[in-house]
């Protein structure tokens, strides 16, 4: 595969753009492959490209339902941070934050990762309470956060309504290198970068049953026939539970709908991620100009991708008070993804009751931001057979046992 | 929009005007139950793509608890029905059967 490079764009520039290659192959599936991962979302597509690019293993398929990021890897409002409260997950947002900061370089493809910074606003005592303690806790792992006064979140944030009626800002959680990146880049990137390994990734190709014998897979049934693997990977967020009932397993983990909206686009007014989950509300403005938008997710059981809409008035009604310049905008798109939540708003990758067979779930409403640490903890998990530090602490058994790595508390709300 | 009956005072209710309170006729487990009980009351809920059972609130209505019977991958309703059973009526598991043939079942 020919790199991408800027003599590249020169010389196609001279060419009517006619020497492009395909960024990836789509190619019939093989009887056999050593590794199967089901789900070509960002999680699944980075499991595949550490498995070859750390441990070797190259015959791999990556098998898609529908189109490679078209679950919640392309549906998601790129924020990526790595200021949370729990050691074992500062270690594995920070491994994957930083992993972000030379993905471009390593995966050859520009995913537009952006540390503008993430600011996280304290509008009750509570939270003010809850964010110091986040900053000492990031201190100690090592994640640089600092606890800024209102002051600071109005020279970041002009536009920012600091003391609104309801919630005064009292102050906020700044990490300075957090901040976005081009979610479809980060899919295509590591797509791209899977098939120039030789990895195959099979689209529009449901799994429909998971065929094992004595404890252990020996493949998967498919809307393309039964593919044969040595180890299974399933990293199918939203539709974690139905994978893992065919595997014969069940997880502690239930899918509800997530919205996003964004508005028309106007000139620069924003330059950083703003949270507001008091509220529950979060935004940012991207390169486009548009105004990206989320909350918090819908209360029930739901697999349409289509939430309800007055969560959405809910949000915007948090903006507008947060920043009442976007009162008059007008809202262009507005989309939803099915999210997997497990009960301690932590992931899931794990280990499973089938011997070859590994999970990664549970990502919720936050795993953009996690692609790159989660594949490569996933990759170590399946390669060796055993997590390695930073999967240890992520096993679907820590539920029965109360070994819990709380993070709801930090993170009330989305992303 | 979601609409649901509220089988008490006959509301057709939106959803704005209920509360959702996830799966329905959970078996609580408490101290003395095993480990796997506990677990699977706590956080192994059923989260199936299709006939759901689940709890919801009047909450600005009459404020009282009631249960649906309703598709989570169409959002199609097959019925409410009062909170004080254990099991789903038989009236609403002949509705679902009449729209949904394959389905294996409440368990
Ligand atoms: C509206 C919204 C906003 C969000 N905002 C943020 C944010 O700001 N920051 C952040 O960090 N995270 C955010 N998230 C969360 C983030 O999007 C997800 O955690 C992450 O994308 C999950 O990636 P994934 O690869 O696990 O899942 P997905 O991208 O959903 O990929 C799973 C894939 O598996 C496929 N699949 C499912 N079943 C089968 C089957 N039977 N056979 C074959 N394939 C199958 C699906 O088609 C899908 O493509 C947001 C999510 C939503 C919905
Ligand atoms: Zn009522």
């Amino acid at each position: 595969m020919k790199r991408y490079s800027v003599f590249a764009i020169a010389r196609e520039a001279l060419r009517h753009h006619t020497g492009w290659q395909r960024a990836w192959t789509s190619p019939a599936p093989k009887r056999d492959y050593d590794a199967i991962i089901v789900g070509a979302g960002g999680h699944g597509l980075a499991t595949a490209y550490y498995l070859g690019k750390n441990h070797g293993i190259r015959n791999v398929a990556i098998i898609e339902k529908g189109w490679l990021g078209g679950g919640n890897t392309g549906r998601n409002t790129t924020i990526i941070r790595s200021n949370y409260l729990q050691d074992s997950s500062a270690a594995i947002y920070e491994k994957s934050r930083s992993l972000y900061e030379t993905l471009s370089q390593d995966l050859n493809y520009n995913v537009m990762f952006s540390p503008r910074g993430v600011m996280m606003l304290a509008q009750t005592h509570h939270e003010v309470r809850g964010y110091q303690r986040t900053a000492h806790a990031n201190a100690l792992q090592g994640v640089q956060t600092e606890f800024i006064t209102p002051q600071r979140v109005k020279e970041l944030c002009p536009i920012l309504n600091i003391d609104g009626p309801r919630y005064p800002v009292l102050g906020a959680l700044w990490q300075a290198r957090g901040g976005t990146g081009r979610h479809d880049a980060v899919a295509w990137g590591y797509a791209r970068a899977c098939s120039e390994m030789g990895m195959d990734i099979i689209q529009q190709c449901e799994v429909k049953g998971v065929r094992s014998e004595n404890g252990k897979v020996t493949g998967v049934e498919t809307t393309k026939g039964f593919i044969g693997c040595k180890k299974l990977g399933i990293v199918v967020a939203g539709h974690s539970g139905q994978v893992a009932e065919m595997a014969g397993f069940r997880l502690p983990v239930e899918a509800v709908a997530l919205q996003a909206l964004v508005s028309e686009p106007i000139k620069p007014c924003m330059d950083i991620v703003v949270m507001a989950n008091t509220v529950h509300g979060y935004m940012s403005q991207s390169d486009k100009g548009e105004m990206v938008i989320g909350g918090g997710t819908d209360g029930f059981n739901n697999y349409t991708q289509r939430g309800s809409f007055h969560h959405i008035e809910e949000t915007l009604r948090a903006l507008i008070e947060t920043f009442p310049i976007i009162s008059r905008l007008k809202m262009l798109r507005q989309w939803g993804g099915i999210v997997d939540m497990t009960g301690d708003r932590s992931p899931i990758i794990s280990k499973t009751p089938l011997g070859n067979c590994f999970i990664n779930c549970g990502w919720g409403t936050g795993g953009f931001k996690a692609i790159p640490g989660s594949g490569w903890a996933m990759a170590e998990l399946m390669a060796k057979g055993e997590p390695g530090p930073l999967a240890a602490e992520f096993d679907m058994w820590r539920f029965k046992e109360g070994r819990f790595i709380d993070e709801s508390v930090a993170a009330g709300v989305a992303h | 929009m979601l609409l649901l009956e509220c089988p008490y005072c006959g509301v057709k209710a939106e959803e704005t005007e209920l509360s959702p309170g996830y799966e329905a006729h959970l078996k609580r487990f408490g101290p003395g139950s095993t480990d796997e009980e506990f677990e699977a009351y706590m956080f192994a809920r059923k989260n199936p793509k299709g006939v759901h059972f689940e709890r919801w609130r009047h909450s600005y209505g009459c404020g009282k608890w009631f249960l649906a019977a309703r598709c989570t991958a169409t959002l199609e309703v097959f019925g409410t029905y009062p909170a004080q059973v254990g099991e789903p009526p038989a009236d609403i598991i002949e509705k679902i059967k009449a729209r949904r043939p394959d389905w294996k079942g409440y368990k």
